[in-house]
C-alpha cells in the first residue's frame, strides 16, 4: 500500500482509507453454497408483481367505503341490495378452485406430471365456471355503470376482478399447454409455481371484494 | 484526481495478455449485441438501458426547463404578453407533469439500472427483458404526453389535475385524458423496474455481501422501490378512475350523482407525498455514497441511515392529507396528518447530522460532485425547514396556493434532487462513457447553477408572503411583486445556463476528456472495480466480499474461480462464458444457483408498442385500435410467458 493517497495528495493519515486507481484483482476459491436453493427470481417477480396489484384492490374497496360514508343512502334508492344467494356458491367455487392448484403444484414437485395436468384442468373449470357467474350476475343487473357513484364502483371493482380472473385462466392454458407437452418435471415447474400464486391472489382478493361489495351491503 | 494520460487501461484478472485477449473476443461474441439499429431495439443490457433512461430523462429535464423560462419570461413584468391563460394552464402543468413524470422518477431509475447491478457485483438485473420493457413504455409515453402540444391540446389542468375541474363537464377536450392516460402509461414503466430492482437485490448480490455490507444507495433503492409497489398502483387507481368518468361516463367524481372530488385528492395524495421521498430517497442515497468518498472516510453512523431511510418510507405514507388542510378534513384527522409531517423530520435530521459528522471527521476534497453534495445540503436545510413552517396548520392556512409553496416544493424537488442528480453525473459519468469530465467547467456549472438557484426560488417564500397566488398568468403592476418577480426570472435564467455548462462539459469530455481510470476517485464500491466504460459483462468474476467498503478494505480484491456445483459454475469467468450469473441467497448471499441471461429480443419493444397502441386507442375513443394494441401485446405476452422461467 501506498502511503500517499493520491486522492487528496497528501500523506495518508492514520484513519483514512485509499483504494488504487486500477484495482488488484486475486483469483480465489469460491464461497460453500447454500444449503437450500430457494425460490426463483420469477417467483419473487411475482409475489411482488401481486403486493402492488392488492393496492390497486385497496384503493378501490377504500374509495367504495368512502364514498359509501359520505352518501345517506347505501345502495341508493332505486337499486337492489347485491344478491348472496348464488354470490355464496359461487365464492366457494372460485376459493375452492385454489385447492386442486395446491394439489397439482404438491404433485410436481414429486414428479408427477399426470396429477398435475388433472389438478390444472379442474380448477381451470371451477375458475371458468366463476366468470361465467359474474357475467350473468352482472347481466342480471337493473343499473348500468353511469347511473351514480355506487353503480360505478361496484362494476369497477367486480369487473377489475373479474379480469383478473380472466388473466389467471390465461396463464392456466399456458401452464396447461407446458403441462400436457411435458415441460416440467420434479426439479423444473417455475411456471407452475407462478400460475399457482397467481391464482391464489386471485381467490384472495375475491374473499374481500365480496365481503366488502356483497356481505357489508346488507348490513346497516 | 487520479487521471493520467494513459491509454483506457483493462483490469488485469490474469497477467497472460495473449489468453485474456481471446477470451475477450470470445465473451464479446456471448454478450454483444446484434449490430446497427436492430441491436438498438433488442438490447437488454442493462447498462445501455441505464443510460438511455438517465440520456431520454435529461431530454425531458430540458424540454420542461425551457417551458418554465417561458413562463418566467412571462411573469418578469406585470401585464406580460408573452403567454395566454390558456398556454400558461398547459405550461405550469407539462412543466410540473414532465418534471415529476418524465424526469425525476425515470432518471433514478436510470442511475439505479446503471449502477445498482454493478455495486452488488452482479452480470445483469433478475429481468433483463422487463427492464427493456420498462424503459420502452418509459420513452413511447412521454411521447405520447407530448404529441398533446403537436395536436394544440396539451393538459391543462394543474399537475394533479383536481377534480371537478378535469372531469368531462369543465375539461371537455382530450387534454387531460393525455395527462390521465400518460400518468397510467408512466405508472407501469415505474412500477415494473421497482420489481426488478428488489428482486434484483435480494437475489443476485455478489457472494458475502449480507444486508449488512449493502452500499447505502442500494439501500436506498430498495425503500424507493417498496414505496413505489405501495405507492404508485393508487395514483394509477386515481387516474383510472379519472379516465373512466371522462371516458366511460362513471360517477365517481361527480358530486351530483353521489360521487365525491375528495376521494380523488384522497387517491392522488396517498400517492403524492410518498412520491416527493421516492424521489428524495435514492437522492441521498446517492449523497451518503458520494459524501464518504470525498472525506476519505467511511460514512457516519451507517447503520442509522439505513433505520432512517426506511423510516421516512414508512412515515411518508402517514403524511398524505397534509396536503388537503385547507380543505375541511375532521380537525383531529388534521392533527394527527400535522404531528406525522413534523415527525418525517427526525429521520431526515438524522441523515443531515450523519453527513456532516462524516465530513468533519474526514479530509474534504473539493471536487465538482462534492461540491454539488454541500450545494445540496445547503438548500436541503432550507427546504426542510420551509416544510416544517408548511406543516404547521395555522401557517399552512396562511400560505396554501401561494407562491411559498412554489418555493417549498422547488428547494425540495429542484434542489433538493436535482442537485445530488448533477453531483451524480459528475461522479458517475466517468464510469459509463470512460471520460472525465472537466472540473473548471463543472465548477463554473455549479456555481452558476447554485447562484442562479438562490436566486429563483429563495424571493419566491417572500412573493408568497406578499399573497402572490400561483398559477396565475399575470399580475398588475404596483402589488410590491414587480421587482422580485424580475429576481426570480433572471435567477431561472441563471440557473438554466448553468445546467447548460454541464451539458457543454457532457460533450465535450466525450472528445476531449481524460481517459477514466477504472476508479478514479479511489471509491470504494464495486462498480469502481471493473474498467470504465464496462465491458457488457461487468464482471468476468465476481468479487468476494468481505466488508461493507471492499475496494478500501479488500486489497487486492478477491474474485471467485467456477467451480462445479449449484450457483458455483457462474461465479468464475467460465460463468460469463456462458451468460449466466450467481444466484445467491437472500439474506447472507450464499450462492444457490445458476441464472442464465436471456439473449437480446424484440419482445419488449413490441409488448410496449402494443400497450402503446392501446393507451392510443384510449384517447380517440376507437375500439379498433385498442384491439389491434390488445392484439400486439397479446402475442408478444403469450410469447414471452411461453419462454419463462426454463419452463
Ligand atoms: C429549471 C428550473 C425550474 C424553474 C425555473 C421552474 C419554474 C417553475 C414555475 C415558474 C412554475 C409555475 C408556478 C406557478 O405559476 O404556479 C413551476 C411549477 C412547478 N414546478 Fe418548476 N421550475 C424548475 C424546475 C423544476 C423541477 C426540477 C421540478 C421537479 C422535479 C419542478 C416541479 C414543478 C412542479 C410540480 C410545479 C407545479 C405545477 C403546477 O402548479 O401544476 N420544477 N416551476
Amino acid at each position: 500500500m501506498t502511503t500517499t493517497d493520491p486522492a487528496v495528495g497528501r500523506p495518508e493519515a492514520p484513519g483514512l482509507v485509499y483504494s488504487p486507481p486500477v484495482p488488484l484483482l486475486v483469483p480465489v476459491p469460491p464461497p460453500p453454497p447454500a444449503k437450500r436453493r430457494g425460490y426463483s427470481t420469477g417467483f419473487w417477480g411475482i409475489a411482488l408483481v401481486i403486493t402492488t396489484e392488492s393496492m390497486i384492490f385497496l384503493a378501490l374497496l377504500a374509495s367504495y367505503f368512502f364514498l359509501r360514508a359520505t352518501s345517506h343512502q347505501w345502495p341508493p334508492p332505486g337499486i337492489e341490495k347485491p344478491d348472496l344467494q348464488t354470490g355464496w356458491i359461487f365464492s366457494v367455487v372460485l376459493i375452492g378452485s385454489s385447492i386442486p392448484v395446491l394439489w397439482a403444484e404438491v404433485a410436481i414437485a414429486r414428479g408427477k406430471v399426470g396429477q398435475l395436468r388433472a389438478g390444472l384442468m379442474i380448477s381451470f373449470l371451477m375458475g371458468t365456471a366463476f366468470l361465467l357467474y359474474t357475467y350473468d350476475d352482472f347481466q342480471k343487473l337493473h343499473f348500468g355503470w353511469k347511473d351514480n357513484a355506487y353503480a360505478s364502483i361496484f362494476y369497477v371493482t367486480v369487473g377489475l376482478h373479474s379480469l383478473h380472473v380472466l388473466a389467471g385462466l390465461l396463464i392456466s392454458l399456458v401452464t396447461q399447454v407446458k403441462a400436457w407437452l411435458g415441460l416440467f418435471d420434479a426439479e423444473h415447474h417455475v411456471s407452475v409455481q407462478i400460475f399457482s400464486l397467481y391464482w391464489h391472489f386471485v381467490d384472495g382478493v375475491w374473499i374481500f371484494v365480496f365481503s366488502s361489495l356483497f356481505l357489508s351491503a346488507h348490513i346497516r | 484526481m487520479a487521471t493520467t494520460e494513459v491509454p483506457p487501461p483493462s483490469v488485469p484478472v490474469h497477467p497472460d495478455d495473449a489468453a485474456d485477449h481471446e477470451r475477450h473476443e470470445q465473451l464479446e461474441a456471448v454478450w454483444g449485441d446484434p449490430p446497427g439499429i436492430l441491436g438498438f431495439f433488442k438490447t437488454v443490457d442493462h447498462k445501455r438501458i441505464g443510460i438511455r433512461y438517465i440520456y431520454t430523462s435529461f431530454i425531458f429535464f430540458f424540454i420542461a426547463g425551457l417551458l418554465a423560462l417561458v413562463m418566467r419570461a412571462q411573469l418578469a413584468q406585470p401585464n406580460g404578453t408573452v403567454l395566454g391563460p390558456q398556454s400558461y394552464n398547459e405550461f405550469f402543468t407539462m412543466h410540473g407533469t414532465t418534471m415529476i413524470f418524465l424526469f425525476n422518477t425515470p432518471v433514478l431509475a436510470g442511475f439505479g439500472n446503471y449502477l445498482l447491478p454493478m455495486q452488488i457485483g452482479t452480470r445483469d438485473m433478475a429481468f433483463p427483458r422487463l427492464n427493456a420493457f420498462s424503459f420502452w413504455i418509459f420513452v413511447l409515453s412521454g411521447i405520447f404526453l407530448y404529441s398533446s402540444f403537436v395536436f394544440g391540446k396539451a393538459p391543462d389542468g394543474g399537475w394533479f389535475a383536481y377534480t371537478p375541474l378535469t372531469d368531462r363537464v369543465y375539461s371537455g377536450g382530450v387534454n387531460l385524458d393525455f395527462w390521465g392516460l400518460a400518468v397510467i402509461f408512466t405508472g407501469i414503466s415505474t412500477t415494473v423496474g421497482a420489481i426488478n430492482f428488489l428482486v434484483t437485490t435480494f437475489k443476485l448480490r455478489a457472494p458475502g455481501m449480507t444486508l449488512n455490507r449493502l452500499p447505502i444507495y442500494v439501500w436506498s433503492m430498495v425503500v424507493f422501490s417498496f414505496m413505489v409497489l405501495f405507492a404508485v398502483p393508487v395514483v394509477t387507481t386515481a387516474a383510472g378512475l379519472l379516465e373512466l368518468d371522462r371516458l366511460f361516463g362513471t360517477q365517481f367524481f361527480v358530486p351530483a350523482h353521489g360521487g365525491s372530488t375528495l376521494l380523488y385528492q384522497h387517491l392522488f395524495w396517498f400517492w403524492g407525498h410518498p412520491e416527493v421521498y421516492i424521489l428524495f430517497v435514492p437522492a441521498t442515497g446517492m449523497v451518503s455514497l458520494i459524501i464518504p468518498v470525498f472525506a476519505r472516510r467511511a460514512l457516519a453512523g451507517y447503520i442509522w441511515i439505513v433505520t432512517a431511510l426506511v423510516a421516512v418510507g414508512f412515515i411518508s405514507f402517514g403524511v398524505w392529507v397534509h396536503h388537503m388542510f385547507a380543505t375541511g378534513v375532521p380537525s383531529l384527522a388534521m392533527s394527527f396528518f400535522s404531528a406525522a409531517s413534523l415527525i418525517i423530520t427526525i429521520p431526515s435530521g438524522i441523515q443531515f447530522f450523519a453527513w456532516i459528522a462524516t465530513m468533519w471527521r474526514g479530509v474534504v476534497k473539493l471536487t465538482t460532485p462534492m461540491l454539488f453534495m454541500i450545494g445540496f445540503l445547503l438548500i436541503f436545510l432550507l427546504g426542510g425547514i420551509s416544510g416544517v413552517m408548511v406543516s404547521v396548520l395555522p401557517f399552512d392556512w396562511q400560505v396554501t396556493d401561494s407562491y411559498f409553496v412554489v418555493a417549498h416544493f422547488h428547494y425540495v424537488l429542484n434542489g433538493a434532487v436535482v442537485f445530488p442528480i448533477f453531483g451524480a453525473l459528475y461522479f458517475w459519468l466517468p464510469k459509463m462513457t470512460g471520460r472525465m469530465l472537466s472540473e473548471r467547467l463543472g465548477r463554473w456549472s455549479f456555481w452558476t447553477m447554485f447562484i442562479g438557484f438562490n436566486l429563483a426560488f429563495f424571493p419566491m417564500h417572500i412573493l408568497g408572503f406578499l399573497g402572490m397566488p400561483r398559477r396565475i398568468y399575470t399580475y398588475p403592476g404596483g402589488l410590491g411583486w414587480d421587482t422580485l418577480n424580475l429576481i426570480v426570472s433572471i435567477g431561472s435564467l441563471v440557473f438554466a445556463l448553468g445546467t447548460l455548462l454541464t451539458l457543454i462539459n457532457f460533450f465535450w469530455s466525450r472528445t476531449r476528456g481524460e481517459h477514466a481510470l477504472p476508479n478514479p476517485w479511489s471509491a470504494d464500491t464495486l462498480e469502481w472495480a471493473t474498467t470504465s466504460p464496462p465491458p457488457d459483462w461487468n464482471f468476468e468474476a465476481i468479487p468476494l466480499v468481505e466488508s461493507r467498503h471492499p475496494l478500501w478494505d479488500q486489497q487486492p480484491l478477491p474474485v471467485c474461480a467456477s467451480e462445479p456445483g449449484p450457483g458455483l459454475e457462474a461465479l468464475g469467468p467460465e460463468g460469463a462464458l456462458a451468460r449466466t450469473t450467481p444466484f445467491t441467497t437472500g439474506l447472507r448471499a450464499e450462492p444457490a444457483d445458476t441464472m442464465h441471461i436471456p439473449e437480446a429480443t424484440y419482445l419488449p419493444f413490441i409488448l410496449a408498442v402494443g400497450v402503446a397502441v392501446i393507451i392510443v386507442g384510449l384517447l380517440i375513443d376507437a375500439v379498433l385500435v385498442g384491439v389491434l394494441g390488445l392484439a400486439i401485446g397479446g402475442v408478444g405476452l403469450l410469447r414471452w410467458a411461453w419462454r419463462t422461467g426454463e419452463h
